[in-house]
């Protein structure tokens, strides 16, 4: 689904690297965690497709910003972590 | 065979030629990309910096669209991923990374410093970012919002530093000599010192 600039969204909790070769440009600390869309920044191939020269379908890719205090298990401050993700990695919270 | 104990140049050189043959890239291309970041001269993007501070329609450019920012001050950015940049102001700060490999704005800034590619300075910049920040004597006022960017996928992150107080009557080549590559990746922060 597509999602627009301040919604809330979730990261699958999903690990394909453990199910075989893979390259995912999700990183492991936001995998399963709540977080915001501050930008639409366009589409591009999927890298885990385009990674093993396999035909890659565009996809959407946002920034996302997760709260510090939502990733770590002693969170003082209102810092935050901004990620680019691809669409097939978000879901509705 | 180990490719970390290959040798490098024959494995370059096999791969250049297996692209080659293949039609994917030519041999022109890839010394073309290579010359590109070979020969990024460290000023240029001091010198973006320096007009988006003395020139508001420039500034709107680049943070709207690096690239074309990039274009404009004819820096080659055929072939390079699309450059994002990001503004601090007296409520954010921005620090780059990229926790995955080793993504930096090379099109820009050249080859990053050898500290960028490492596994403390990655690891560190999401997991402590401010303790991080303090080795290199950076210390945010507890009030400015630390936001970390993680370059996971296709663009390059840099940080449009604050233009420092006391400089209003600068021209544009004294500021761009005072901004540093750290400044826009948001480890350090410039100063007229």
């Amino acid at each position: 689904m597509r999602f627009s600039v301040g919604d809330e969204v979730s990261v699958r909790n999903d690990w394909p690297e453990k199910r075989g070769p893979a390259h995912i440009r999700t990183p492991h600390y936001v995998r399963g965690r709540k977080g915001r869309v501050v930008k639409e920044l366009g589409a591009f191939p999927n890298p885990e497709d385009l990674a093993f020269a396999r035909p890659a379908d565009p996809r959407q890719l946002y920034h996302v910003t997760f709260p510090m205090r939502g990733l770590w298990p002693d969170p003082a401050s209102n810092d935050e972590v901004l990620v680019e993700l691809y669409e097939h990695w978000l879901e509705a919270p | 065979m180990n490719v970390l104990e290959a040798d490098g140049a024959a494995l370059l050189k096999a791969i250049t030629k297996l692209l080659s043959a293949k039609g994917v890239l030519t041999e022109a291309e890839i010394a073309q990309q290579r010359s590109a970041v070979d020969n990024a001269p460290p000023g240029q993007g001091a010198r973006m910096v320096a007009r988006a501070w003395t020139d508001a329609d420039y500034r709107a450019q680049l943070l709207s669209d690096g690239s074309s920012a990039a274009e404009a001050m004819n820096i080659p950015m055929r072939g390079m991923p699309p450059l994002g940049v990001l503004e601090n102001t007296d409520e954010v700060h921005h620090l780059v990374v990229c926790t995955l490999c080793s993504c930096y704005p090379k099109a820009i800034l050249g080859y990053p410093p050898y500290w960028y590619k490492s596994a403390a300075y990655r690891a560190r910049a999401v997991r402590d970012p401010r303790g991080l920040l303090a080795e290199f004597g950076t210390i945010l006022p507890p009030q400015v919002k630390l936001r970390v960017v993680d370059s996971t996928a296709d663009y390059r992150w840099m940080v449009l530093p604050r233009r420092p107080d006391g400089t209003q009557d600068w021209s544009i080549e004294r500021l761009a000599a005072i901004v540093r590559p750290g400044d826009m990746v948001g480890v350090t922060i410039p100063t007229t010192e």
